[in-house]
């Protein structure tokens, strides 16, 4: 009997050691020293890890420039709504990079080739919801690269920073079932779900739709060491710090990429990232409030989520865990003509189309995207 | 100076592990030893090398004075002195003053004819800073990662370390540490207040003896662990406190890059749920 019981003893305790090793990694990690020396400003990476990620980011073959000349597209076809002022040449290469991008030939047969979009016979038929919806992301593609440079900067985004080859992006989130108010004990505040974008906390699991879908405040540090009329809570703070958490999952960093925690809300101790990374937070509301809930009726209800809403993007649908979407590739450069900024329409006798290869003028900022240092009270 | 009722038995020749009779001697009450000396050398060195440092800076306030380690592009070489270096003798110094002194103690020990349980409890507190400057750091493969000396500085560092795995209390081997700590504080103030209880009748009482302090415990739950078991109790948590501290520092970083609650997905992904 006692020999029975040790060696159960020794199977639960080789059991526990199986779960403690695998469960864990192995040097040597790579490390980035982001701060001043003894800091512990430090990125933490397993290179075995990255060399799958970096293999998952790259950038498909920009497909052949499109000669020069040529008629606008509005003037040949029919129903062009966005793209119209573009040449025919650049306009059907344009369409064919969207296809590739979005509904390759190597998806599911439902989910590829121009028929996701357009009725066979006739592509200036609207009658598919999928061409609805596409013709507002050009337009949000294009909204991105001309007016949300604080964040894009040069480099810019197109329809394969979010889609990858899949015809809806991999990481969108819809509001959460749980996130309703209950009364009593039923109540969680939204909390222990556990879910991947919060890195598997107990932290509210949709700390989205307050932040990147309404504008709750995330900022609940007072202004002074003291207490001094702050009246946040720590559950608030919990609901910053899951969005804090997200922006981490999402973008492959640790918290110390954008904050010195010795003081999170402090601009003048915080590396510059975070200047990035607050106007990131302003584009995704304002792409969720202007291009995707203004959608809820295109959509059908399968492609909707549990209470009805659409599909929305936070940090994670275009970072895809990089901290700069595909590492900082631009595919944007070889697309200025179509996706930098919206297309003028075709002008009555189309004799000149849009230069190829040049930057429309510099873009106004928009008020959205004013200086962080204004997030700042007192 | 008057001898102590114990000085007699201390103040024996013997017991050295080094230099024999040469340092068997006594500087007022305090024994010396090889390991004395080494102690005094070690210490004098590193505390002078610190004041260095600190003229090096930019401050005297004592909050503020920081010497940070070399830059992680140093990787394991030698920095020089200014950016990183004195950080890394300063390293030396104190390691050597802590196991100078643990070996003291061992000699002590000796001319006691007691048990080692002082230099083997001091020897954690030990294994804990060379863990954190230099075990951790080599399998990062940089000095860089030691934590920096200073007040302040060091704090700043133990906040930033854990928010490079997202939120620290997810860390397995730190809740381990964490209870310990809080266990060991716990069993200490029982203990403590049971003594003081014992030894300080009202007016007129005698003092009271292991009999009433095993009938309290054994009244409120059930249980008295004894006058001997509470100490060794009180020893096992307050090492295990220090071990499990290392261990959640060693595995931040080379065993782990992540953040710490993704761990726990293994946990999450049981097939024992619902």
């Amino acid at each position: 009997m006692s020999t029975i019981a040790g060696r159960l003893k020794w199977l639960a305790a080789l059991a526990l050691a199986g779960v403690a090793v695998a469960g864990c990694e192995r040097p040597p990690v790579d490390e980035v020293q982001r701060g001043y020396r003894g800091t512990a400003m430090v990125q933490v990476y397993n290179p075995r890890v990255v060399a799958k990620q970096a293999a998952l980011n790259t950038v498909p073959e920009p497909l052949a420039a499109a000669p020069e000349g040529g008629p606008a597209a509005g003037t040949i076809y029919q129903n062009v709504k966005v793209l119209g002022g573009l040449s025919i040449a650049e306009f059907t290469r344009t369409m064919t990079a969207m296809t590739a991008w979005v509904v390759p030939k190597d998806a599911a047969p439902t989910e590829a080739g121009c028929n996701y979009c357009h009725v066979g016979g006739n592509f200036a038929d609207d009658g598919k919801y999928t061409k609805v919806v596409a013709r507002k992301m050009l337009q949000m593609t294009q909204k991105i690269n001309a007016e949300w440079k604080p964040h894009v900067q040069g480099t810019g985004v197109t329809c394969y920073t979010c889609h990858r080859g899949k015809a809806v992006p991999e990481y969108v989130w819809f509001q959460d079932v749980d996130n309703t108010a209950a009364a009593g004990l039923g109540n969680r505040a939204g909390q222990n779900r556990s879910t991947p974008a919060i890195n598997g906390t107990s932290l509210p699991s949709d700390p989205f739709t307050p932040f990147l879908l309404g504008a709750e405040p995330i900022r609940f540090t007072g202004a002074t060491a003291l207490p001094t009329g702050n009246r946040k809570s720590i559950k608030q703070a919990e609901w910053t710090f899951a969005l804090m958490t997200h922006m981490s999952q999402g973008l492959g960093v640790n918290c110390t990429y954008c904050h010195n925690s010795r003081a999170f809300n402090d601009w003048s101790q915080s590396p510059p990232q975070r200047a990035v990374a607050w106007h990131g937070i302003r584009m995704a509301r304002a792409l969720n409030n202007e291009f995707m809930v203004p959608l809820t009726e295109v959509f059908p209800a399968h492609r909707k989520g549990p209470l009805g809403d659409v599909a929305k993007l936070n940090c994670a649908t275009c970072h895809q865990g990089a901290y700069k979407p595909l590492y900082g590739a631009s595919m944007l450069k070889d697309y200025v003509t179509a996706l930098a900024a919206p297309v003028p329409p075709p002008a009555a006798s189309a004799e000149a189309p849009p230069a190829e290869g040049e930057t429309p003028a510099a873009p106004a900022e928009t008020s959205s995207a004013s200086e962080p240092v204004s997030d700042v009270p007192g | 100076m008057a001898m102590l009722s114990f000085e007699r038995k201390y103040r024996v020749r013997g017991g050295t592990l080094l230099g024999g009779d040469l340092f068997d001697f006594w500087v007022g009450p305090f024994y010396v030893g090889f390991f004395g000396v080494t102690t005094a050398f070690f210490a004098a060195l590193g505390t002078a090398l610190i004041i260095y440092g600190a003229s090096l800076g930019p401050t005297w306030n004592i909050w503020q004075i920081n010497i940070a380690p070399p830059d992680l592009s140093y990787g394991l070489g030698i920095a020089p002195l200014a950016q990183g270096g004195l950080w890394q003798i300063i390293t030396v110094c104190a390691l050597g003053a802590f196991v100078s002194w643990a070996l003291r103690e061992v000699e002590i020990c000796r001319k006691l004819g007691m048990g080692y349980h002082v230099p083997f409890a001091f020897s954690f507190a030990i294994l804990a800073y060379f863990t954190l400057v230099v075990v951790r750091p080599v399998l990062l493969g940089a000095w860089g990662h030691g934590f920096p000396y200073g007040i302040l500085s060091h704090l700043d560092w133990v906040s930033n370390t854990g928010y490079q795995y997202l939120h620290f209390h997810y860390n397995p081997a730190h809740m381990l540490a964490i209870t310990f700590f809080f266990a060991t504080t716990l069993a200490l103030s029982l203990h403590g207040s049971l003594i003081l209880s014992a030894t300080n009748p009202r007016k007129g009482e005698p003092v009271k003896t292991a009999e009433h302090e095993n009938t309290l415990f054994r009244d409120i739950i059930g249980y008295s662990i004894g006058a001997l078991g509470i100490h060794r109790l009180g020893l096992f948590l307050a090492l295990s406190a220090v071990f499990w501290s290392a261990v959640c520092i060693v595995i931040s970083g080379p065993f782990w890059t992540h953040g710490w609650p993704e761990w726990w997905s293994w946990w999450l992904n049981l097939p024992i749920w619902g």
